[in-house]
């Protein structure tokens, strides 16, 4: 199990991914906007997401948990 | 004039806006998000309220909160800054409507210009040069690709509502204009709630200039010069300089007279800018109007001598201009670079805590600083903290002096982009002023470029 972590502080602008989902690694799950800019935010293993934890128009903090796949 | 002003907008603009008021001995109204509680404009206007939480759109962008701070602090009229709601021509005529002055155009002439497609239509009929395109929005991808091959590869893919970069691409051939077009509209549409799309013609090799105008509500219109706005980032602005070092006197003529014409044509009153690419030999095209005091306004200053602020407040109390173009007298040269919290390589954002500023200081040497040692930059706006002006009598002079305010420039605690604005102002090219668009990228992608190692 790994947990995509939040690079940076921003908003949460778009969740790519749903619970089931297969992902790649390197494939981005979650975009970001911090200081007027998207920052996507990518899967670091090839898995399945198993829960999306964060919400689109969260504010989140450096290293807060985004998406859970296993 | 006025006795007190709404200033609509945060950070180093608000300062700029409160320096010029006190100065004319006018009373300013700071607005301020649960974010920016701290910040240094808003100890230093003369009463300041909060108006919401830190995201934009519960805050800088709520109008209706706007303007109840407005009536309830009785001020005569509201300074919008720029950005945010600067160009909204919905705040503009809200304000017009509650009886106070708004400080920039009538809200129909920012509606007008706000659509870059209704834009290019408004300049090709004053006579102003454009860029060969379509004057109608573009439905579909295959229409698109019907345009593009007409036109002829590479094009310019456009958002007609597009600002700071959004919704705009460069393509090559069909394949990229596909893959592009749709992405672009979704873009547009979601940042600018309009996903308009339009294209024109590429201009191989392009210089951004631009002229700063202001023009009172008796018909008199002064260019107050032009500025060279080439070196851009993410197809935003990073270095800019007045005069340009690109353009000949016969096109400096040429483009401050197509401004005026461009801002006759429109009924433009208050302060505002033509942009124009000019491409290798000099013909220049209309870009886009600005219907707002811009961030790089202070090289104007410096060249010009006159307060930009201070003639917007003037125009806005239905003063006459004082100046007229024959009087205006330009003096040396002026260059101005933006200080972004990011990283000076990837550009990507860098808020956090700043734990020392020091700043330079010498002759010549002109700071507009948002930040203070001990402010922490939010993830929430603009990652611009602070602008550095420079000013001496030749331009050699003003690069030399750059490059020695830049490296005695200290921000810790926090990414900036002074690494790579150092590398540029020292850079051959912008030393010979020869410099591009689209420099920043070719740069970066060079050989030559210690930083990017």
């Amino acid at each position: 199990m790994t947990m995509v972590k939040a690079s940076m502080a921003g908003t949460v602008w778009k969740i790519l991914v749903s619970e089931g989902d297969k992902v790649e690694a390197g494939q981005d799950v979650v975009i970001l906007e911090s200081m007027k800019m998207e920052i996507p935010i990518a899967a670091e293993e090839t898995g399945t997401v198993k829960q999306v934890i964060a919400a689109e128009g969260d504010f989140i903090n450096v290293d807060d948990d985004l998406v859970e796949i296993e | 004039m006025f006795k007190k002003v709404l200033i609509a907008n945060r950070a180093e603009i608000a300062r700029r806006i409160i320096r010029t008021c006190n100065r004319l001995g006018i009373e300013t109204v700071a607005i301020y998000s649960e974010a920016d509680a701290e910040s240094l404009y808003v100890r230093e206007a003369t009463e300041s309220y909060c108006i919401g939480k830190p995201p934009v759109s519960q805050s800088y962008l709520n109008i209706d909160a706007i303007i109840d701070i407005a009536k309830k602090s009785k001020v005569e009229a509201i300074h919008p800054g720029y950005g945010l709601l600067s160009e909204n021509a919905t705040f503009a005529k809200r304000v017009e409507e509650e009886g106070i002055i708004f400080i920039g155009p009538k809200s129909e002439v920012i509606e007008a210009m706000g659509s870059k497609l209704k834009a290019r239509k408004t300049m090709a009929a004053a006579g102003v040069p454009i860029v060969e395109g379509v004057n109608e929005p573009i439905a579909d991808t295959d229409e698109a690709a019907k345009i593009a091959q007409e036109i002829g590869y590479p094009v310019m893919l456009k958002a007609s509502a597009g600002g700071g970069g959004i919704g705009m691409q460069l393509v090559h051939d069909e394949i990229e204009l596909r893959k592009a077009f749709e992405g672009n509209q979704k873009r547009a549409q979601s940042f600018f709630g309009d996903g308009t799309m339009f294209i024109e013609k590429y201009i191989a090799e392009p210089h951004h200039v631009e002229v700063q105008i202001l023009a009172d509500h008796y018909g008199h219109i002064l260019p107050v010069f032009e500025r060279e706005c080439s070196i851009q980032r993410r197809n935003q602005k990073v270095v800019e300089e007045a005069p340009s070092p690109f353009i000949s006197q016969e096109t400096r003529e040429k483009m401050l007279d197509a401004a005026v014409n461009a801002a006759k044509t429109i009924g433009y009153t208050n302060a505002g800018t033509i942009e124009f690419l000019v491409d290798r030999t000099q013909n220049f095209y209309f870009l886009e109007m600005n219907t707002r005091l811009q961030v790089e306004h202070p090289v104007t200053e410096e060249i010009s001598g006159l307060d930009l602020v201070e003639e917007q407040l003037k125009i806005a109390n239905d003063e006459n201009l004082t100046i007229t173009r024959k009087d205006l007298q330009k003096n040396g040269h002026a260059i101005e670079v933006r200080i972004y919290a990011e990283h000076p390589i990837t550009f990507f954002p860098s808020p956090g805590k700043i734990t020392k500023l020091v700043l330079p200081s010498s002759d010549g040497i002109r700071h507009e600083v948002a930040v203070e040692s001990g402010s922490v930059v939010t993830p929430f706006y603009d990652p611009m903290i602070a602008k550095l002006i420079v000013w001496a009598p030749t331009r050699i002079e003003a690069c030399e002096k750059l490059v020695d305010a830049l490296s005695n420039y200290v921000i810790e605690g926090i990414h900036t982009n002074i690494p790579m604005l150092l590398e540029v102002v020292k850079h051959e090219q912008f030393k010979n002023g020869v410099t591009t668009t689209k420099f920043v990228e070719e740069f970066y992608n060079s050989e030559n470029s210690t930083i990017s190692k």
